[in-house]
C-alpha cells in the first residue's frame, strides 16, 4: 500500500513529505530528478518509476508533483486514483492546489492526509466526510475561532462515515432548495490533414469520441431520492456512474436513480461513439506552407461555424505549437488578437465569438532562422470553442422526479458543447 | 505563516510555549511543531513536552499530538511509553471516534516495547460494537503484524482478523480483506484467505455496498478464487460486471482482472461469453479519456489484453491515434497497440497515421513509428507494397535517424518477401554513407550481401566498409564477414582477395571468439567443398514471423492475472521484481472445464548459457546464417586438412593460431581414480525412483515443460522425462544433450519423439543412459547439465542425479578384501553421518540397500548395537566401503564411509537418506 508522500515543486524542491508507515528517507526522490532530467519536459515524466527498493508513482498536477512511495506489489491505478484525488481535496479545501497554498495550511494538508489514508489503505476520501471531520480555512471561521477558542476539528463520528450513503451527510437543510444540472460535452477530435485541406465535410472516421459528463449542483434538503430519465437514453455508449447511482434500474429501466450527494459533483460520464455522432460544429480551412530556402513561410487560417442548430459559437482560442526553426510571425486577423512567444514557439489567437457572416481569419508570414533548413513538420491547431444552450450528441434529459421529502426544489438544466483535445492536423 | 521563525533558539521558544497555562498558545505551538516536522526538521527534542499535551479533551489538540508521536516515537521509544496509559485510556472512550483514533495511532508507533500494550485494547476494539472502530481496528491488525508477526499469531488476531469476513457491516468487510491480503503478501504459503463459495458470496455482497477503494481489494481477493465450475464463474462474473461502470478506475481495471480470469472458464458457445466480451470494450475505452497517468498504466494493461483476446478492441482503432500533446510514454504505448490491433481492414488508416508520426519533432517517437511501419508490412501481407513506398517517401526527407530506421525495417521485409521489392535498392544505396548507427550499418551489409548479384559495384561498397573494420561493433563484423563470403560465392572471379582479407581480418586480428569462430567455419567450409559451403552459406532462410515481440503465452495467462498491478506495468512476473522475491506463488488461469493442468512448481534449473558445448543436429541442415550468429557445433577444427579452396593454394594458409584446444579432449581434474573406467555387469535389481519433479518450467522455455526423474533397473540407468508443451504451437524436432559431466552420463540413444507435441500434450520418455560419456568435474559433483532443443529454440537446464543411479551390480566385496581396503584407505578419508529418524530395523535396513545395490558383507553386534559393513561400486569403479551402526532404541543411525576419492561420500549418504527414507 502506500508508504509515503512527496510534494515536490518544478524547481525540484521537496516541500511535504508524509509518512503512512516507516520513514523513509528523501533521498528516495533522487530517482525521481533523474527520470525528470531524462524527460525534459515535466509533462514527459514517466508515472511509474522502480527503484532498488521501492517504487515511485507519481502524478503532475497544477505545476507540482505528488510522487509516492511503494514497497509492495500495489495497483498502479489505485494509487493514481488516489493521488489525484488528495489534489482534488487541496483544490476544494483551499480553491488551489499550489504550493502556496498547500504551505500556508500545512498543518490542515497534515490532518487531511492522516483522515485520509491509514496505514496506506484509504480511509475517508469523500469530500463530505473529510468536511465534517475537518473543517475548511475561511477567514471569519479562523477569527471567530480565535475568539471562542473552538477548533477546526469536528468532534462527532461524521454520518456519512458507515451508512449506506457515504456520499451524503446527514441533517442537511436549506431554505431555498435547487437542484441545477449542467450537461457539459467535450468534444475529443483529431481531424485529419486531407479533410481539412479540402474543406468537405469532416469525414467521420478522424472524429475520435466525444466525451461528455453531466455536472451536478444540488441543494436539496434532507434525504432526497431522485430519478432522472432522458429522452433519448440510447444514445448513451459507455457510462461511468457516481457511486451514487442504483445501477440495477439503469440496466433494466434506463433510468438513473440515486440519493445525491450535497453539493457539487459529478454524477455520470458518457462517451458517444463516433459513429452516433452527427457533426462537428467547427470547421478549420488553412494553409501552412514553408518555402524552400527562403526563411519565411505562409500562414493563413480561418475558423468557420458549422451545423449548429443556430446556437453561437464562443470562447474560440486557437493555439498551435509551432516549430522550432520559427523566429517571429507578423500576422493580421480579421477578429481578436493573437500573441506568439518566440521562447516557447507558441502562437495563441484568442478569436472569441463566431459571427457567420464574417468568419474570422488570421494570415500573414512566418519568419524562419535564416538558414535553418524547412521545417519537415506541419504543426497541429489546437482549438477551443463552447456552445451554450447545446448537447451535441441530442441528449435531452427529460424529467426529474423526487421522492422522500415533500418541498418542492427548483430545478433548472444547462446544456454546453465544448472542445476537449480537439485538434486539427496541417 | 508556520514557517517564519527560523531563528536560532526556535526550539527553545517552542518549548515555553508548549509549556504554557493558555490552551491556545499551546494549541498554536504545537502545530508549528507539526509544520516544522513536515518540511523535514527535526524536532525530536521536544518529545516530553508534546507528549504532556497529550491529556487534554481538546480533539484537534489530541490528533496534533499523535501525528507528532506517530513520526518521533520510533527514535524515542523510552518517552513514548509515557503515553501508553492515555491511548489505554481513549480506548475506553464513550465517543467512538476517539477510540478508534486512539487504536489506529497506537498502531502506527512503531516500538516494540508499545506493541505489547497494545493486544488487549485491540482485542477489545475488534469486537467493538460500532463498526467504525471495528474497521479500524481490522487495519491495525495489519499494522502490528508489519512489526511483530510472531505477536499477532501468538494472539490469535489473524482468526479474529478472519471472522471479520462475516462482519454484517460493508466497510469492515472490505477493511479485514485488506488487511489480510496484506499480510498474506508476506506469508505467501499460509493459508490466510480461505475462499469458499460461502465467503465468496458474503465478498460479492459486500462490494455493491463499500467504498470505491473497498472494492479494489475486495476484487482483488475475489481474482484469486478458483471456481469450482463454469456456472459459478458465470454467476461471479454476473455480479462483478457492474462494476465496469464505477468512476473510478482502479476498480473498473480490477473488475476487468476478475473478468478476463473467470472467462477462461467459460465455453465460447455460451452466448454470455459473447456478452461478456462485449462488455469489457467500453470501459477500457473510457479509462483513455482520463489523466494521462492513468491512460499510461491502462494501455499497459490493455496491451495484455489485445494479446490475449484481440476480439475485444478490434474496432476501436481510432482511440489509441496519437495527439501531438499526448505524453511521451502515452505515444509509444498507443503505437505498440495500434500495430497489435492492425488488420487487412484497418491497414490503410493505420499507415496513414504512422506517417503522420514519423514526421513528428521526438526522435524516440518517430523511431518507434517507422519501425512499426515496417511490422505492418511484415504482419498485412497486402500492405507491404504500401508500406514499402511509404518507407521510400521517408527515406527522401534525409533526416538521418529516419532514414536508419527505415533500412533496418526494410531488411526484415526483404526477408518476410523475398525478391519482391528488391527495386528499391538502389534508393537504399545513395544513403549508404549517412548511416552511422550500427543496426543500420549491419541492415544495409546483409541488404548488399544478399542481393550482390544485382549491385554492380557491391565489392566496392563491401570493401569500402572494411577499411573501418576493427572499428565497426561486432553486430557489423559478423554481418560483413558473412556479406562478404556470399559475394564472394555469388562472383568468386573478382573478389578472392576480398574475401581473404576479411577473413583474415576476422581470424587473425580479432579478439571476439563469435568473430573468429564464424570465421574459421566459412574458412573451413570455402576450403574444404565450396559446394557445401554454397548449400549452407546461401542456403535458404527460414521466414521471419510476424510479431516477434509477442508475450509468450505461458507469462501471458500469468500476466492476465495480475492486471492492474506493477506486473502489468512491467510485464514481468511479480517474482522477477518484487523486493526480496519472498516466494511469490506463480497465479495461473484458470482451466477450462474439462482439461486439467498441472500446476507450476517454483523453478530451480539454474540457467548454463555457454558453459555447455552444443551438439544438436548437424549445422549444414540450413540454418539460419545470415541475420542470427552462427550456431557453432563441436566441429573438430584440427581435424580435418585446411585445403586451400583455390586448389592452387593460393594463399589459403592453413590458420593454426588460436585454435580453441580444449574442444573434446577431457580435463584431468583432481578427480584422480575417478577416471578409471570400468563398465558394471548387470544383475538384477531395481534401485529406488524418485517421484518426478519439473526440471524446466515451461516460462522458461517458450511453454516447454519438462520434468523427469532417473532410475536404475537391470544395470541399465535411464532418465524418464516427461515432455508437456504448454504452448500455443505444436513442437517437434526434439533432441537432447548433455553437458560433461562428473560421470560422463550421456544419452545411450538419440531422443525419441514419436509425433509432433500438439498444444496441451504431454509424453512420457524413457531415455536409456550409459556412462561413457566425456568426463569432467562438476561442482556440485552429481550436477548434470542438460540441453534440450525442438524447432523453437534451444533450452537449458541442470538437475542433480541422485548418486545410487550409478551403483553397480556387483558391488559385493569380498570379505577380507573388505578388510584390507578397510585398513588401506587412510583415516582422513573416512567421513560420518548421522542418518537420523529411521525407524527400520538392521534386515529391514540391509534389505532395502540391497534393492539399490548397496552390499551387506557383514552384520556384528556389539554392546547391543548392530554394525553393518557394506560396500558399493560406481560405474567409474570407485569402491566405497561403509559402516552402519543402528541402536535399537534411537532412531539416529551413524554412517562412516571410506573411500579413496572423498569427494564422493557426501554423495553417497545422500543416495543412503533417500533410500532409506521411502
Amino acid at each position: 500500500m502506500i508508504h509515503s508522500l512527496f510534494l515536490i515543486n518544478c524547481t525540484g524542491d521537496i516541500f511535504l513529505e508524509k509518512h503512512w508507515k516507516s520513514v523513509v528517507s528523501q533521498s528516495v526522490c533522487d530517482y525521481f530528478f533523474e527520470a525528470q532530467e531524462k524527460a525534459v519536459d515535466v509533462e514527459n515524466v514517466p508515472p511509474v518509476i522502480s527503484t532498488p527498493h521501492h517504487y515511485l508513482i507519481s502524478i503532475y498536477r497544477d505545476k507540482i508533483f505528488f510522487v509516492s512511495v511503494i514497497q509492495t506489489e500495489v495497483p498502479p491505478l489505485f494509487v493514481i486514483e488516489f493521488l489525484h484525488r488528495v489534489a482534488d481535496t487541496f483544490q476544494d479545501y483551499f480553491g488551489e492546489c499550489s504550493e502556496t497554498a498547500i504551505k500556508d495550511n500545512v498543518v490542515i494538508v497534515y490532518e487531511l492526509l492522516e483522515e485520509m489514508l491509514d496505514n496506506g489503505f484509504p480511509l475517508a476520501t469523500e469530500s463530505n466526510i473529510l468536511k465534517e471531520l475537518i473543517k475548511p480555512p475561511t477567514i471569519l471561521r479562523s477569527v471567530v475561532n480565535s475568539i471562542t477558542g473552538s477548533s477546526n476539528v469536528g468532534d462527532t463520528l461524521p454520518t456519512g462515515q458507515l451508512s449506506n450513503i457515504p456520499w451524503r451527510r446527514a441533517g442537511v437543510k436549506y431554505t431555498n432548495n435547487e437542484a441545477y444540472f449542467d450537461v457539459i460535452e467535450e468534444i475529443d477530435a483529431i481531424i485529419d490533414k486531407s479533410a481539412a485541406l479540402h474543406n468537405v465535410c469532416y469525414t467521420l472516421d478522424k472524429v475520435l469520441s466525444v466525451f461528455f459528463c453531466c455536472f451536478f449542483f444540488f441543494k436539496l434538503s434532507g434525504i432526497p431520492d431522485l430519478s432522472l430519465s432522458f429522452m433519448n437514453p440510447r444514445l448513451l455508449d459507455d457510462v461511468s456512474f457516481h457511486p451514487c447511482i442504483r445501477f440495477k434500474r439503469w440496466e433494466s429501466e434506463r433510468v438513473l436513480s440515486f440519493i445525491p450527494p450535497d453539493g457539487n459533483f459529478r454524477l455520470i460520464s458518457y462517451r458517444v461513439s463516433s459513429q452516433n455522432l452527427v457533426a462537428i460544429p467547427v470547421y478549420v480551412k488553412h494553409m501552412i506552407s514553408f518555402k524552400e530556402n527562403s526563411s519565411s513561410g505562409r500562414f493563413d487560417v480561418t475558423i468557420g461555424p458549422k451545423q449548429n442548430m443556430g446556437k453561437t459559437v464562443e470562447g474560440v482560442v486557437m493555439t498551435v505549437h509551432m516549430p522550432k526553426a520559427v523566429l517571429n510571425m507578423n500576422l493580421t486577423s480579421t477578429q481578436g488578437s493573437y500573441t506568439f512567444d518566440p521562447v516557447t514557439k507558441v502562437l495563441t489567437w484568442d478569436v472569441g465569438k463566431i459571427t457567420p457572416q464574417k468568419l474570422p481569419n488570421l494570415k500573414g508570414i512566418v519568419n524562419l532562422q535564416s538558414g535553418a533548413p524547412k521545417p519537415e513538420e506541419n504543426p497541429s491547431l489546437n482549438i477551443q470553442f463552447k456552445i451554450q444552450q447545446l448537447a451535441i450528441s441530442g441528449l435531452k434529459v427529460n424529467r426529474l422526479d423526487m421522492y422522500g421529502e415533500k418541498y418542492k426544489p427548483f430545478k433548472g438544466v444547462k446544456y454546453i458543447t465544448k472542445a476537449g483535445k480537439f485538434q486539427v492536423r496541417t | 505563516k508556520y514557517f517564519t521563525t527560523t531563528k536560532k533558539g526556535e526550539i527553545f521558544e517552542l518549548k515555553a510555549e508548549l509549556n504554557s497555562d493558555k490552551k491556545e498558545k499551546k494549541k498554536e505551538a504545537v502545530k508549528k511543531v507539526i509544520a516544522s516536522m513536515t518540511v523535514g526538521k527535526d524536532v525530536s527534542a521536544l518529545f516530553p513536552d508534546v507528549v504532556n499535551c497529550m491529556q487534554t479533551d481538546n480533539l484537534e489538540l489530541k490528533k496534533l499530538v499523535y501525528l507528532y508521536l506517530m513520526n518521533y516515537a520510533k527514535s524515542q521509544p523510552d518517552m513514548a511509553i509515557m503515553a501508553v496509559n492515555t491511548f489505554v485510556k481513549d480506548c475506553e472512550d464513550p465517543n467512538p471516534l476517539i477510540r478508534a483514533l486512539a487504536v489506529r495511532t497506537m498502531g502506527c508507533i512503531r516500538v516494540d516495547k508499545i506493541t505489547e500494550y497494545l493486544c488487549e485494547p485491540l482485542r477489545k476494539c475488534l469486537k467493538d460494537e460500532d463498526p467504525y472502530v471495528r474497521k479500524t481496528a481490522a487495519v491495525c491488525v495489519a499494522k502490528l503484524h508489519d512489526i511483530n508477526a510472531q505477536l499477532v499469531e501468538d494472539q490469535g488476531f489473524l482468526d479474529t482478523l478472519k471472522d471479520l469476513i462475516s462482519d454484517s457491516n460493508p466497510m469492515v468487510v472490505a477493511n479485514a480483506v485488506a488487511a489480510l491480503s496484506e499480510i498474506a503478501e508476506s506469508h505467501p504459503s499460509s493459508n490466510l484467505l480461505d475462499l469458499n463459495p460461502q465467503s465468496i458470496n458474503k465478498l460479492l455482497t459486500a462490494l455493491n455496498e463499500c467504498t470505491e477503494w473497498g472494492q479494489i481489494f475486495i476484487l482483488d481477493c475475489l481474482a484469486n478464487y478458483m471456481p469450482k465450475d463454469d456456472r459459478e464463474a458465470q454467476s461471479i462474473c454476473e455480479r462483478v460486471t457492474p462494476r465496469l461502470s464505477h468512476a473510478n478506475s482502479a476498480v473498473v481495471l480490477s473488475a476487468v482482472k476478475v473478468l478476463m480470469k473467470f472467462m477462461e472458464m467459460l465455453s465460447k458457445d455460451l452466448d454470455y461469453y459473447g456478452t461478456l466480451l462485449k462488455k469489457l470494450a467500453p470501459p477500457l475505452v473510457t479509462l483513455l479519456s482520463a489523466e494521462p497517468e492513468l491512460q499510461y498504466v491502462a494501455l499497459r494493461n490493455i496491451n495484455l489484453i489485445v494479446q490475449k483476446r484481440p476480439e475485444i478492441l478490434k474496432h476501436e482503432m481510432k482511440v489509441f491515434f496519437v495527439k501531438y500533446n499526448d505524453p511521451i510514454y502515452v505515444k509509444l504505448e498507443k503505437l505498440d497497440i495500434m500495430i497489435r490491433l492492425a488488420s487487412q481492414a484497418n491497414i490503410a488508416q493505420v499507415l496513414a497515421e504512422l506517417k503522420e508520426y514519423a514526421t513528428e519533432v521526438d526522435v524516440d517517437f518517430v523511431r518507434k513509428a517507422v519501425r512499426a511501419i515496417g511490422r505492418c508490412a511484415i504482419k498485412v501481407e497486402q500492405s507491404a507494397e504500401r508500406c514499402v513506398s511509404t518507407l521510400l517517401d521517408l527515406i527522401q526527407t534525409k533526416v538521418n535517424y529516419v532514414v536508419q530506421e527505415a533500412i533496418v525495417v526494410i531488411k526484415d521485409i526483404f526477408r518476410k518477401y523475398p525478391n519482391k521489392y528488391e527495386s528499391v535498392i538502389a534508393t537504399l544505396c545513395e544513403n549508404l554513407d549517412s548511416l552511422d548507427e550500427p543496426e543500420a550499418r549491419a541492415a544495409m551489409i546483409w541488404i548488399v550481401g544478399e542481393y550482390a548479384e544485382r549491385i554492380d559495384n557491391a565489392d566496392e561498397l563491401l570493401e569500402s566498409f572494411l577499411e573501418g573494420f576493427h572499428d565497426e561493433s561486432t553486430q557489423v563484423q559478423l554481418q560483413l564477414l558473412t556479406a562478404i563470403v556470399k559475394l564472394f560465392l555469388k562472383k568468386p572471379t573478382e573478389t578472392q582477395e576480398l574475401v581473404q582479407q576479411v577473413l583474415s581480418l576476422a581470424t587473425q586480428d580479432s579478439d571476439n571468439p563469435d568473430l573468429r569462430d564464424r570465421g574459421y567455419i566459412y574458412w573451413r567450409l570455402l576450403s574444404t567443398d565450396p559446394v557445401a559451403a554454397k548449400e549452407v552459406v546461401l542456403a535458404e532462410k527460414p521466414l521471419i514471423s510476424e510479431e516477434t515481440d509477442l508475450i509468450e503465452p505461458t507469462l501471458l495467462d500469468e500476466l492476465i492475472c495480475y492486471i492492474g498491478t506493477l506486473a502489468s506495468v512491467y510485464h514481468k512476473p511479480p517474482s522477477a521484481f518484487v523486493e526480496g522475491s519472498r516466494g511469490v506463488v506463480h497465479k495461473s488461469l484458470p482451466p477450462r472445464t474439462g482439461s486439467s493442468e498441472s500446476a507450476e512448481s517454483p523453478d530451480t534449473a539454474v540457467l548454463l548459457g555457454d558453459r555447455l558445448i552444443l551438439d544438436l543436429g548437424p549445422p549444414v541442415s540450413g540454418p539460419p546464417m545470415a541475420a542470427t550468429s552462427v550456431q557453432m557445433g563441436a566441429v573438430d577444427l584440427l581435424g580435418g586438412g585446411l585445403d586451400s579452396l583455390m586448389g592452387g593454394g593460393s594463399g589459403f594458409a592453413a590458420p593454426s593460431t588460436a585454435v580453441p584446444a580444449n574442444l573434446g579432449a577431457p580435463l584431468s581434474s583432481g578427480l584422480g581414480d575417478l577416471f578409471d573406467l570400468t563398465g558394471g555387469v548387470g544383475t538384477l535389481s531395481g534401485s529406488y525412483v524418485a517421484p518426478k519433479t519439473v526440471w524446466l518450467p515451461a516460462m522458461k522455455a517458450k511453454g516447454l515443460e519438462i520434468s523427469g526423474t532417473f532410475s536404475r533397473q537391470v544395470g541399465s540407468i535411464s532418465m524418464d522425462l516427461v515432455l508437456t508443451n504448454k504452448a500455443l504451437q505444436v513442437m517437434s524436432d526434439f533432441a537432447i544433450q548433455f553437458n560433461r559431466n562428473s560421470f560422463g552420463l550421456a544419452p545411450a540413444a538419440p531422443l525419441q519423439v514419436h509425433a509432433p507435441l500438439a498444444p496441451n500434450q504431454s509424453v512420457e520418455i524413457s531415455l536409456p543412459l550409459n556412462t561413457v560419456g566425456s568426463v569432467m568435474k562438476m561442482d556440485p559433483l552429481n550436477n548434470l547439465q542438460v540441453a534440450v532443443k525442438n524447432n523453437i529454440d534451444v533450452f537449458y537446464f541442470s538437475t542433480l542425479y541422485p548418486l545410487h543411479i550409478l551403483f553397480v551390480e556387483d558391488g559385493k566385496m569380498e570379505r577380507q578384501m573388505f578388510l584390507a581396503t578397510w585398513k588401506d584407505i587412510p583415516n582422513e578419508n573416512e567421513a560420518q553421518f548421522q542418518i537420523k529418524d529411521c525407524s527400520l530395523n538392521a534386515d529391514a535396513v540391509s534389505s532395502k540397500l540391497q534393492g539399490s545395490n548397496i552390499f551387506t558383507i557383514a552384520k556384528r553386534n556389539v554392546e547391543g548395537q548392530d554394525m553393518l559393513y557394506q560396500s558399493l561400486k560406481l560405474t567409474n569403479g570407485i569402491w566405497v566401503l561403509a559402516e552402519l551402526r543402528i541402536q535399537p532404541s534411537n532412531p539416529s543411525f551413524t554412517l562412516s564411509l571410506k573411500c579413496r576419492a572423498p569427494e564422493v561420500a557426501p554423495y553417497v549418504y545422500q543416495a543412503y537418506e533417500t533410500i532409506l527414507k521411502n
